[in-house]
């Protein structure tokens, strides 16, 4: 789950973090108040203020203002509210703005980077830092790997003031920097801690021209097996910045992601789940979505699962593929019978059962009279899914 | 011969008389598993399934001499749960729950390793030796006693691969899951060099999917310390980049982890790698050939 910047910098603050003063608005009226309350508190009467979106690469797609009077504020807030904001990293339909975040403005000396993040191979919380601030860190870590400092969390101790002193002085900083940022670092990584977070990055971390160490971004992701733990900021969840599919499948316990083909399916287990949409596209196909079913499936979560797949219109076929373990594929069966009925499917539906009941499952769907299409095997029910698309088309 | 478990394996049960723990138990011990007991805080002293329950997996040990433990119990407690597993001695922990928070995975790995004692998953199917012991959710009856072993990061993929290396007839000496999450118990390295050792498995089916590295360093391994035919197939070419895959250890991030990079180690490393999930059973063939003769003897 993530959170957006002024979220996570309300959870950086409460961990002495140093943060800008700001503010969240939804309305250009708000965004104006949030602008007089920050200078009357600051003294001054420039800002920057911000969309706030589930995505990084904001600045160079407009999102990101510099504003020296309360006009700006309000025109920018007017122009980005209840719009949607492409960057980068989002897909071509952007995410909705529905807040902007004002902020006292920072003058910047230098521009650095640090994050935090699990690393697998390593089995390790991992910091990494680098002089690399202000840009894409992927890009530093492909095309100067040397740039980036890297030190990791032991599980039993924490993290050390030392380990951030040694980054503090690899990264050039000097005099009572070192021990602003040692002690930035040692919160940082009790903040990953207590808040279960996979990932942390202040990108970037500004050296201000005072010489102050100061977070200028804030972005975490909370690790969504902990949730259960982390009511507080589970209680943040911007369900509006989720593909809203995919939003209202994890409402059935269906673990759903959008692609861009036309062929639906809907598959127990996340490895078939892939393995299926590899197969259609080896048999010249395009997966429409990624569709796990799970092992608890009930006839009303397939029925909502058909749903779901069906609101795609570019979907031209389906292609349901079980393995029964713990599912039984009768089950599934009288699920897909109940949502053809009910839905009205007018795309060809291809379904391959195997393990348990699957004898029972095709049976039934023989008997139904429905126009469902029994595929023997899997490499069968490709080929026909992908040739029922092609005749819909 | 077959790795981790066999018919000797002293079996208990974690959350022993919870819904799940109960529906896959009934199904162990039908299929013949040795499954000795369970534990559940409070309810010691009672029978389940007709075996006897404890309050802590320490006194069950002292009383059934247990090696093996099964976790069926929810996420928040399997590190409470696992703990306390390995600080009673059991040898091989099998944690089939999914959902556990990684940040209890990386001090669970840490504790277990400590202990000596080796975590099958979580978030896994479990492991099976066909007709001897079944520790999990798999279904039982699409295995078959035989010289192919499998390991595999997802459960239907495994079924899957079962299935084929069934239908030709190679069967299966035992089926590893090590499971989809970031941070697992075990790892591909792990169980390959079991299998190495294993007199039986004549050849390995790996069968991986996107995000980590863990198929490029099983890779590398392979490549100086395993001398039977491995055979490789990676799920998840089609997925795109940032989203997670149902598990949560398949995502593709920062240009690593991704399928293509996967199949390019493997291959480099003179695996066998097929990219159609169909192809499995038919690329053992081609790797030992079809032979029959064990299986008329079963």
């Amino acid at each position: 789950m993530n959170l957006h910047e002024y979220q996570a910098k309300a959870v950086f603050k409460s961990y002495g973090l140093p943060v800008s003063t700001g503010r969240v608005a939804e309305s250009p009226e708000e965004a104006i108040k949030a602008a007089e309350e920050i200078g009357e508190l600051t003294g001054e009467s420039s800002w920057v203020i911000k969309v706030q979106v589930h995505a990084g690469g904001r600045g160079k797609a407009g999102g990101v203002k510099l504003a020296s009077s309360l006009d700006e504020i309000r025109e920018f807030a007017s122009h980005w509210l209840g719009k949607r904001l492409v960057t980068i990293q989002t897909g071509e339909d952007g995410q909705p703005v529905d807040k902007v975040y004002i902020e006292s403005l920072t003058d910047i000396d230098r521009e650095l980077y640090l994050g935090a993040v699990i690393d697998r191979a390593e089995r390790r919380i991992v910091f990494m830092a680098s002089t690399e601030g202000g840009v894409e860190i992927e890009k530093v870590a492909a095309e100067t790997p040397e740039r980036i400092l890297k030190t990791s969390i032991d599980p039993v101790v924490g993290a050390q003031a030392w380990q951030g002193r040694d980054l503090a002085f690899r990264l050039g900083l000097e005099g009572g920097q070192v021990r602003e940022f040692a002690s930035l670092f040692v919160n940082l990584a009790r903040l990953f801690e207590d808040s279960d977070c996979s990932l942390v990055e202040i990108n970037p971390l500004v050296v201000t021209r005072a010489g102050k160490v100061h977070c200028l971004d804030a972005k975490m992701s909370v690790d969504d097996n902990a949730l259960f733990r982390q009511k507080a900021l589970a209680a943040e969840a911007d369900e509006s910045q989720d593909d809203p599919r995919e939003a209202e499948a994890a409402r059935h316990g269906l673990n759903y992601v959008a692609l861009s083909g036309n062929i639906g399916c809907m598959v127990n287990g996340a490895g078939l789940a892939m393995g299926t949409m590899d197969l259609v596209k080896l048999h010249g196909g395009e997966p429409a979505n990624f569709l796990d079913v799970g092992g608890g499936a009930t006839r009303e979560t397939v029925a909502e699962a058909f749903k779901i797949i069906l609101a795609d219109d570019s979907v031209r076929a389906v292609l349901i593929n079980i393995f029964g373990g713990i599912v039984s594929c009768r089950v599934i069966a009288d699920g897909i019978i109940g949502a053809v009925k009910d839905v009205g499917v007018r795309v060809p539906v291809v379904v391959r059962f195997e393990g348990n009941h699957a004898d029972q499952g095709r049976a039934a769907l023989a008997e139904s009279g429905l126009n469902i299409i029994a595929a023997a095997s899997l490499g069968e029910a490709a080929e026909k899914a992908v040739a029922g698309a092609g005749s819909a088309a | 011969m077959s790795i981790l478990i066999d018919n000797n394996t002293r079996v208990l049960c974690q959350g022993f008389t919870g819904s799940q723990a109960t529906l896959h138990s009934e199904q162990a011990i039908a299929y013949g598993t040795n499954l000795i007991g369970g534990v559940t805080p409070g309810k010691g002293g009672t029978e389940h399934l007709s075996r006897p329950v404890f309050n802590t997996v320490r006194e069950a040990v002292s009383q059934t001499r247990a090696d093996a433990s099964v976790i069926y119990v929810p996420a928040p407690f399997c590190k409470d749960s696992i703990l306390e597993a390995t600080e009673a001695g059991i040898q091989l922990i099998i944690c089939i729950t999914e959902g556990i928070p990684t940040l209890d995975m990386l001090r669970i790995k840490m504790a277990v390793d400590a202990s000596g004692a080796r975590l099958i998953g979580p978030n896994c199917p479990g492991v099976i030796t066909p007709r001897e012991c079944k520790i999990g959710i798999m279904p039982g009856d699409i295995h078959l006693p035989g010289k192919v072993g499998i390991v595999s990061r997802s459960g239907t993929l495994t079924y899957e691969a079962v299935k084929q290396t069934t239908d030709f007839g190679f069967g299966q000496s035992t089926c590893v899951g090590i499971g989809g999450d970031p941070i697992a118990g075990s790892s591909f390295i792990d169980i390959l060099a079991l299998f190495e050792a294993d007199p039986c498995t004549e050849a390995i089916v790996m069968v991986g999917e996107i995000g980590g590295t863990a198929e490029e360093e099983a890779a590398a391994y392979i490549a100086s310390h395993v001398t039977k035919p491995v055979i490789s197939y990676i799920a998840g070419v089609t997925a795109p980049a940032g989203k997670r895959m149902g598990h949560a250890g398949a995502i593709v991030s920062g240009g690593s982890g991704s399928a293509e990079d996967k199949f390019a180690a493997l291959e480099a490393a003179g695996i066998t790698t097929v990219r159609s999930l169909t192809d499995i059973g038919r690329a053992i063939q081609e790797r030992i050939g079809l032979t029959n003769d064990r299986i008329a003897t079963i």
